[in-house]
């Protein structure tokens, strides 16, 4: 039995496709993947991902218990509202999950986690908790909705209780706002402006109702995923697992290793990989024709080799874009073998679009 | 409700074949295949002169989820494709009995075509696959 978010009624008034997405029913598409891509980088789109989790935790030790759990580091979290990227790792490095920190107040802080990790990354989560004294409170009390592209706050803002507004009208990239059970974070997974929101399910609903009676485009997580991909941002379970260390993920940039003696979990095994992987992860543009998928055989003209992570159509460039974890000594041009055949990529440096524009 | 059009013959992988008057047949994927597939981004027909085998697998479809094949209804060899599908892939969405369709090849024996599905009869096929 599949479980279902709060607007799985909405979706199915919409004419949705739905899919099993890591035990949840959720909408693949409503009518044109292609549309939902295009709406959000012109104007709104709105996405149902109440199926991933908001975790609060609670307890004067909670900045001290982030720095030890997650590889990023929270010190960095100075303003309260502001937020974090980071890889929650093993010991052995391998990344249990990616995730969002928001810092709310020294008592405080809120993590986002993955829908398919939620349970395993509760159990992680509260195991290393307890020396730390912090409470692990799961918000299954809350749903999410991201609201995307150029128009997004505006049309948000507008629904929005008026203290409320004002706060998320003058909220800075990467930071969150709150009243009550309201929360609004300037975040996203689309390479555009916008919102991503947590609220009590029959609130989120009716704000759902509103922004699709103003215009914003109800979209499905296969538009979620062109946009994401185009925006150079990886996928847990696809780009990066257990398997995998940030290293060989492209999540370098998410590590923090400063200061040198901040122990958090993984740094042993993640210091001997240092400027050592065997392994890099790589952004590729197609130049033949065809579709990149992922699983694909990647090769390079100086015998390095590997495989792409994520692939597809990039609606914004028409042309097909990929991920793939090479050998590290894979430099210059590259071939992807496409139902057989080895059509010509190259190398770029990710994001491929970024608010509305294409960067490569 | 996916459109099945009277007149034109199909077999159970989803293409559709019409006879023309010069003894050439035009083939395409149906309504019912494209509207599965979703937005159709990338189509590989096959070129001109290449000989097919009946059941042969000969072109590509790619929509943004996956890739699929398109197969030969019938034997023959083919005489034209649709150069219009490489630029503007999404005709075979919105039309595909008419601007979407593939290509066209010459039957090593016409007769194969009448032994296909008829409309009603593909009807009933996908009315089973929902």
């Amino acid at each position: 039995m599949l479980k279902k978010t709060a607007l799985h009624a909405e979706h199915v008034r919409l004419g949705a496709r739905l899919v099993d997405f890591a035990g949840w029913e959720m909408p693949i598409q409503y009518q044109s993947q292609l549309d939902e891509h295009h709406a959000v980088r012109a104007g709104a789109g709105m996405f149902d991902v109440a199926h991933m989790s908001a975790v609060d935790l609670h307890g004067p030790r909670t900045r001290e218990f982030l720095r030890k759990l997650l590889a990023n580091d929270v010190a960095k979290l100075t303003a309260p509202g502001k937020a974090l990227y980071s890889c929650m790792l093993r010991e052995d490095a391998g990344i249990i999950d990616d995730l969002i920190a928001y810092f709310i107040n020294e008592d405080w802080f809120r993590l986002v986690v993955n829908a398919g990790t939620t349970e395993k990354d509760l159990a992680w989560i509260s195991q290393q908790a307890a020396a730390f004294g912090v409470s692990v409170k799961y918000r299954d009390d809350l749903g999410i909705v991201a609201v995307q592209g150029p128009e997004a706050r505006d049309k948000v803002i507008k629904q929005l209780p008026s203290e409320l507004a004002a706060a998320a009208q003058a909220v800075g990239v990467f930071q969150a706002v709150y009243a009550g059970d309201w929360f609004v974070g300037r975040t996203g997974y689309t390479g555009e402006d916008g919102f991503e929101l947590m609220l009590p399910h029959a609130d989120l609903v009716k704000l759902w109702q509103k922004l699709e009676a103003d215009g914003v485009r109800a979209c499905g997580l296969g538009a979620r995923d062109t946009l994401r991909l185009e925006a150079g941002m990886n996928l847990y379970g696809q780009d990066m697992d257990e398997s995998k260390h940030p290293l060989e993920s492209g999540l370098g940039w998410t590590i923090g290793w400063d200061p040198a003696d901040r122990d958090f979990i993984g740094r042993t095994a993640l210091s001997a990989l240092r400027g050592k992987s065997p392994q890099k992860f790589v952004s590729l543009v197609l130049e033949g024709r065809g579709v990149v998928r992922a699983h694909m055989k990647v090769r390079f003209a100086n015998g390095a080799e590997g495989e792409t992570t994520s692939g597809g159509f990039a609606p914004t460039m028409k042309s097909s874009i990929a991920f793939a974890r090479v050998d590290a000594k894979a430099e210059g041009a590259c071939e992807v073998e496409i139902r057989g055949q080895w059509v010509a990529a190259k190398l770029v440096k990710a994001p491929f679009v970024r608010n509305g524009k294409v960067l490569v | 409700m996916s459109n099945v059009p009277a007149g034109l013959k199909y077999v159970k992988s989803h293409e559709w074949i019409k006879k023309l008057a010069d003894g050439t047949v035009v083939i395409g994927i149906t309504d019912h295949a494209q509207n599965a597939l979703g937005d159709l981004v990338f189509v590989e027909v096959p070129k001109v002169g290449r000989k097919l085998a009946a059941n042969e697998s000969c072109a590509v479809v790619e929509s943004v989820k996956a890739a699929s094949d398109v197969y030969a209804p019938i034997a023959g060899e083919v005489t034209e494709a649709n150069g219009a599908l490489n630029n503007t892939p999404e005709i075979l969405n919105s039309d595909p009995y008419e601007a979407g369709w593939m290509w066209k090849m010459k039957p090593n024996n016409i007769a194969d075509v009448d032994a296909l599905l008829d409309a009603a009869g593909y009807q009933q096929l996908i009315d089973e696959l929902n």
